[in-house]
């Protein structure tokens, strides 16, 4: 049974400890990210699975008091991303990144998209077209935009920002793409599309993703951590997580006796 | 709770106390409104009409004179753009840069406390301080003379803190969702700044600019401080002509030459004890304030065409 079903890891949490400034926000984490799998957090608000999230490329360290402890390996490499001589804006360009709200730049959409590219330093006006007309695709959106993609991003509608957002972050090719509740801000339809394509990446892509919607986590991740008040509670493949949870907390939580 | 209820008719008074009370403040609202504005209409309209025989071509076009009918404004006015050409140019590249910092860059800790809080002070700073600093430091330190340089340079100082607060105020209006995500894409602060902060500040940025210099086109102390003369009959050199002494002027000449400017000509008009001088003053007073006005009318289209395509 597990002969033919051992991923590899991409990343792996080791006694992950985060601060907001005296606030402890994660306490003692330790979780593995296996390579080309969807993997869900959930768990209530609060319970600081944004905080972890955001821990993988650094996104705390843009703002002041902010403090890691611990470590998070990141595989073939194995670099520690939380290392303090490992440069965040490094960790940021292997690792991409979906927000809760879509948050197009108010630019074009070809611009949108081509943005990780050129702070990469590319120009070639060739390999940007190419780059972006395939990052579209990846993010199910070409066909909507490929007649207007000089036209304003933030004038399409809340689904295709979300999913030129994707296209901005598959556009550099991250190894791992974080997802931080981005249906949250989406009607269901916009929704629908947006798993279906989350279930697409995961041949190319490792995956990230917060949810607070149960039915999701069980629909698009191959694992799911159930996490509360900082802590990792419960961490495993989806279907046993949701079939016969092992601790007493998950279990309520995703039969719905709490949060 | 029976005690405490109203009946339908004590409702109606207690609402038709409380509206009379709204009728009375709003008229004197209106009233007070009506004041402010009759005022200005008032000021204005003495100007036009004091001034309206001298709205005449020659007008913009002569010199100053002796003889009040022909006296214009010619070199005032372009004394006073001129000066706004270097104020601008000072000012805006060093105000902008001073308010990406203390936004972007900056931490936050008691010494970018105090930078602020001293920064809203300079903006209360008396204009003829500024003036004194001016002539110590421009005028006799750097040999800028009395010149337009030492002018805009020194307007440019009064209307900096103008400059670096709209600049801030125009950042902290970006949602940090899109500092964020380009972040995320791996860009560095100044790539952040330079694709996104900076321009999308861009509109508050130039309305603060342009009301910074329509107070700067007013200010009469610090000008007279730094020494402009009163009476110029002549135009800074234009680059690369050929002057009455056969000289060729270069690219920048113009900045180093005596001038003088629009409050600075009113001033000097009506201290005369001719009269007739009051109509020119009254002219050029309304002529500044059209230059003010539509100033302030281009730092609203501006912002209004520019904002059109900035949204999150």
């Amino acid at each position: 049974m597990q002969i033919h079903d051992t991923p590899t890891l991409k990343a792996e949490a080791r006694n992950l400890n985060f601060f907001y400034g005296e606030a402890k926000a994660l306490k003692g984490i330790n979780m593995p990210i296996y390579d080309k799998k969807v993997t869900a957090l959930i768990g209530p608000s609060g319970c600081g699975k944004s905080t972890y999230l955001r821990s993988f490329n650094r996104m705390h360290d843009l703002y002041p008091g902010n403090r890691y402890e611990g470590e998070i390996r990141f595989f073939p490499d194995n670099t520690n991303l939380l290392a303090s001589d490992v440069d965040p804006i490094e960790v940021r360009m292997r690792i991409g990144m979906v927000f809760q709200k879509p948050n197009p730049f108010p630019k074009s959409i070809y611009e949108n998209v081509a943005y990780g590219l050129r702070v990469r330093g590319e120009n070639n006006k060739r390999v940007l077209d190419d780059k972006v007309e395939h990052a579209l695709k990846g993010a199910a959106i070409w066909d909507e935009v490929k007649d207007r993609l000089q036209e304003m991003a933030p004038n399409l509608s809340g689904g295709q920002q979300q999913r030129l957002c994707i296209a901005r972050a598959l556009a550099t090719d991250p190894e791992l793409l974080l997802f931080d509740e981005p249906t949250s801000a989406l009607d269901p339809i916009a929704t629908g599309a947006i798993e279906e394509l989350v279930h697409e990446l995961k041949k190319r892509v490792t995956i990230l993703i917060v949810t607070h919607n149960m039915q999701q986590a069980a629909r698009v991740s191959d694992y799911t951590a159930y996490m509360y008040l900082g802590e990792l509670i419960e961490f495993g493949k989806t279907d046993e997580i949701f079939i016969k949870p092992q601790d007493k907390r998950t279990e309520d939580y995703i039969t719905g006796r709490m949060g | 709770m029976q005690n405490n209820s109203l009946t339908t008719e004590q409702i109606r008074a207690l609402i038709a106390k409380g509206k009379l009370k709204d009728t009375i403040f709003k008229a004197m609202g209106v009233f007070c409104l009506a004041l402010a504005l009759l005022v200005i209409v008032l000021l204005v309209a003495d100007m036009v009409i004091k001034g309206s025989e001298r709205f005449t071509v020659d007008f913009f076009l002569n010199f100053a004179s002796r003889r009040a009918a022909q006296a214009g404004i010619l070199s005032a006015w372009v004394g006073s753009l001129l000066v706004m050409l270097v104020t601008a140019f000072a000012a805006v590249p060093i105000g902008v840069a001073a308010g990406v910092y203390l936004e972007e860059y900056a931490k936050r800790n008691w010494i970018t406390e105090i930078i602020e809080i001293n920064i809203t002070n300079l903006a209360a700073v008396p204009s003829i301080v500024y003036g004194l600093l001016a002539l110590g430091i421009f005028v006799y330190q750097f040999g800028f003379g009395q010149s337009i340089l030492s002018a805009g340079l020194t307007l440019a100082l009064l209307i900096l803190p103008i400059v670096i607060v709209s600049t801030r105020e125009a950042i902290r209006a970006i949602p940090a969702m899109i500092r964020e995500g380009s972040m995320a894409v791996g860009a560095t602060r100044w790539q952040t700044c330079r694709y996104h902060i900076i321009p999308y500040a861009m509109p508050g940025i130039l309305t603060g600019v342009i009301i910074g210099l329509a107070r700067a086109i007013g200010e009469t102390a610090p000008i007279i401080t730094i020494g402009a003369l009163t009476f110029i009959a002549f135009l800074p050199p234009v680059p690369y002509t050929t002057g009455a002494d056969g000289v060729t002027a270069g690219l920048f000449d113009w900045v180093m030459s005596p001038f003088t400017v629009m409050p600075i000509q009113i001033f000097n008009w009506t201290s005369r004890p001719d009269p007739a001088f009051e109509v020119n003053a009254a002219a050029a007073g309304f002529v500044l304030m059209a230059m003010v006005l539509s100033m302030n009318a281009v730092a609203i289209y501006l912002r209004y065409k520019m904002r059109k395509n900035i949204k999150w």
